[in-house]
């Protein structure tokens, strides 16, 4: 108790949380995704995670260092960008994709805007943009040694059948993170229970996202099309690990619900009639940039204001 | 250097008052063409050649020109140069005239073009008009070649057509779509802006090529600015006769200190 009340201005309640341990809890839950990647894709998998993380990191402390700045790597706010990023990198992506890319994420998404907190896009998936639109030959070739031909959703699109247990295990192509629903939500779950993240954005993209899919998926409330369409692709990834970064979505309650039905409008609207099969990191990133809107017109009242005119 | 001489005029559109760089002026088509520096350079050209002339025409009409129909008078002089720019580039290098396209018609609204008419040629001489257009002329190829040429080489991997990269080099092909024009524009304005800033730092004398403004009207003897116009007209009644004084006493500083050097 007395370590965390001091005489001092406010404020007067402090909390034990830190940057460095929600950013730390953040990387342990990313970890079963990590490692699934690892075992389903091999060495590739691996060598791309480290040089990616290796990469944010070394950026951020070679930028501060040279700005005269304070060096915040030990916040592990880098280690979650370079791991997130490499999550959304397929596996036969080389090396230096993942040395691009760390260095996009953290020099001008997130340091030239001022640090972390600072930063209005989430700067893995900004990354993951960049690198799809300057390299979409190797961004969109999912053939590696385990898996040839279409991702799931690619084959849902054009009309073809999957095989969902497959998908939910994560036994197919894709992005080294994106294949297991189940190991995300492992982690999603960890950080639920230690209360980093809760359900409000996952929960609110999830459920606007089936809706949509049911209306104009074209095939109604098919469970067999909506389970498929939730297990492929970054849906899960997206919405627990990056739609909730702190810095790029909305403070307010009642914005995190709006930003969640966002989010899953433009998903479904990308997947559904867009030319690609799929658009959860342009939905997001497009989201990040209507945060400010978002939470303008969800401000709650301030205690006593808005009553009953005498 | 003299106020209004031709190296002056010229030095200052190339770098002091660099219309991209420095007044960030003609945006549109500095963000649209520079897909190549073959790009850059020709519409760099293009828009020079028009500045110049109309630079030149609005000059001799300065005295004609009633001041409320200015600005239509103006653009009347600067569409008919550029139609007829528009008509040789068809006719003459058809491949430019390709790779331009829509954005040769649009040098008539191009804010460079208007800004110098309003700003400058409208009140000076003929000669100094002329070289005035070309000095800003100069200074936006300049910036606009150098535009293309960065997100040429990083986009494609080619300078002027011709491969420079070694060839296991894989084009980040972003650099020539638009988002790439931000980020050359964004690092390029930087980097001059840091070179600026160390110079001064280090107590050389900056003054040839400092740029924008102090936003001291007062004390500054830029006759070709258009913040200065703007106060001028607004506050002409009440501050003409104490500018008149500052003036004279600014001139009479500035010769001193150029016989000193």
């Amino acid at each position: 108790m007395s370590d965390l009340m001091k005489v001092s201005s406010n404020p007067h309640i402090r909390s034990k949380v830190t940057t460095s341990s929600i950013m730390f809890a953040v990387v342990l839950a990313l970890l079963p995704t990590a490692g699934f990647g690892i075992y389903n894709f091999g060495l590739d998998a691996l060598i791309l995670i480290l040089v990616t993380t290796a990469t944010t990191v070394l950026t951020e402390f070679i930028y501060e260092k040279a700005m005269h700045k304070k060096i915040t790597i030990g916040d592990f706010s880098a280690v979650v960008t370079g791991l997130l990023l490499a999550l959304n990198l397929p596996p036969s992506a080389p090396w230096w994709i993942g040395v691009i890319g760390g260095i996009f994420a953290i020099l001008v998404v997130k340091m030239l805007f001022g640090g972390l907190g600072q930063n209005f896009m989430n700067p893995a998936l900004g990354a993951r943009c960049f690198l799809l639109i300057s390299y979409t030959s190797i961004m969109c070739n999912f053939d590696c040694d385990a898996y040839t031909g279409a991702t799931p959703l690619a084959t849902l699109k054009a009309g073809g059948s999957v095989n969902i247990l497959d998908m939910v295990i994560g036994k197919t192509g894709g992005t080294i993170g994106e294949t297991s629903m189940i190991a995300i939500v492992i982690g999603a779950c960890f950080l639920i229970l230690i209360g980093v993240i809760d359900l409000r954005i996952p929960g609110s993209y999830i459920v606007t996202f089936v809706i949509f899919i049911s209306l104009f998926g074209g095939h109604g409330f098919d469970p067999a099309f909506i389970s498929a369409h939730l297990a492929g692709g970054g849906l899960m990834l997206g919405a627990f690990f990056m739609a909730t970064d702190y810095v790029t979505r909305p403070v307010t309650k009642n914005g995190q619900y709006l930003y969640g039905v966002i989010l899953g409008l433009l998903t479904g609207i990308f997947r559904i009639f867009g030319p690609s099969a799929e658009g959860v990191s342009y939905a997001i990133i497009l989201g990040n940039l209507l945060v400010p809107l978002i939470e303008k017109i969800t401000m709650p009242k301030i205690f006593g204001k808005g009553g009953e005119k005498a | 250097m003299k106020q209004n001489s031709i190296s002056e005029r010229l030095i200052n559109g190339l770098i002091k008052e660099n219309p991209t760089f420095v007044l960030m002026l003609g945006m549109c088509p500095t963000l649209a063409v520079t897909t190549s520096a073959i790009n850059g350079l020709g519409m760099g050209l293009t828009t020079m050649v028009v500045l110049a002339l109309s630079n030149m025409f609005i000059s001799m009409l300065r005295n004609i020109i009633p001041d409320k129909v200015r600005i239509p008078a103006f653009i009347v002089v600067i569409a008919s140069f550029v139609t007829v720019v528009e008509l040789l580039l068809k006719a003459y290098i058809p491949f430019l005239y390709d790779a331009l396209g829509l954005y040769i018609p649009l040098i008539v609204v191009n804010c460079i073009i208007l800004g110098r008419a309003e700003a400058y040629a409208s009140k000076n001489g003929v000669i100094s008009s002329l070289f005035d257009g070309v000095g800003m002329g100069l200074g936006f190829t300049v910036a606009l070649t150098i535009i293309g040429a960065v997100r040429e080489v990083i986009g494609a991997g080619e300078l002027f057509g011709f491969g420079v990269m070694p060839a296991s080099y894989v084009p980040c092909s972003i650099f020539v779509l638009a988002p790439g024009a931000f980020f050359v524009l964004a690092a390029l304005t930087a980097i001059q802006n840091k070179v600026k800033l160390a110079g001064e730092k280090k107590g050389k004398d900056m003054s040839k090529i400092q740029s924008g403004c102090n936003s001291d009207c007062m004390s500054c003897g830029e006759s070709g600015c258009s913040k200065r116009f703007f106060n001028e007209t607004v506050n002409a009644d009440e501050t003409v006769d104490q500018k008149e004084v500052e003036e004279t006493a600014d001139a009479a500083e500035k010769k001193e200190e150029e016989k000193d050097d």
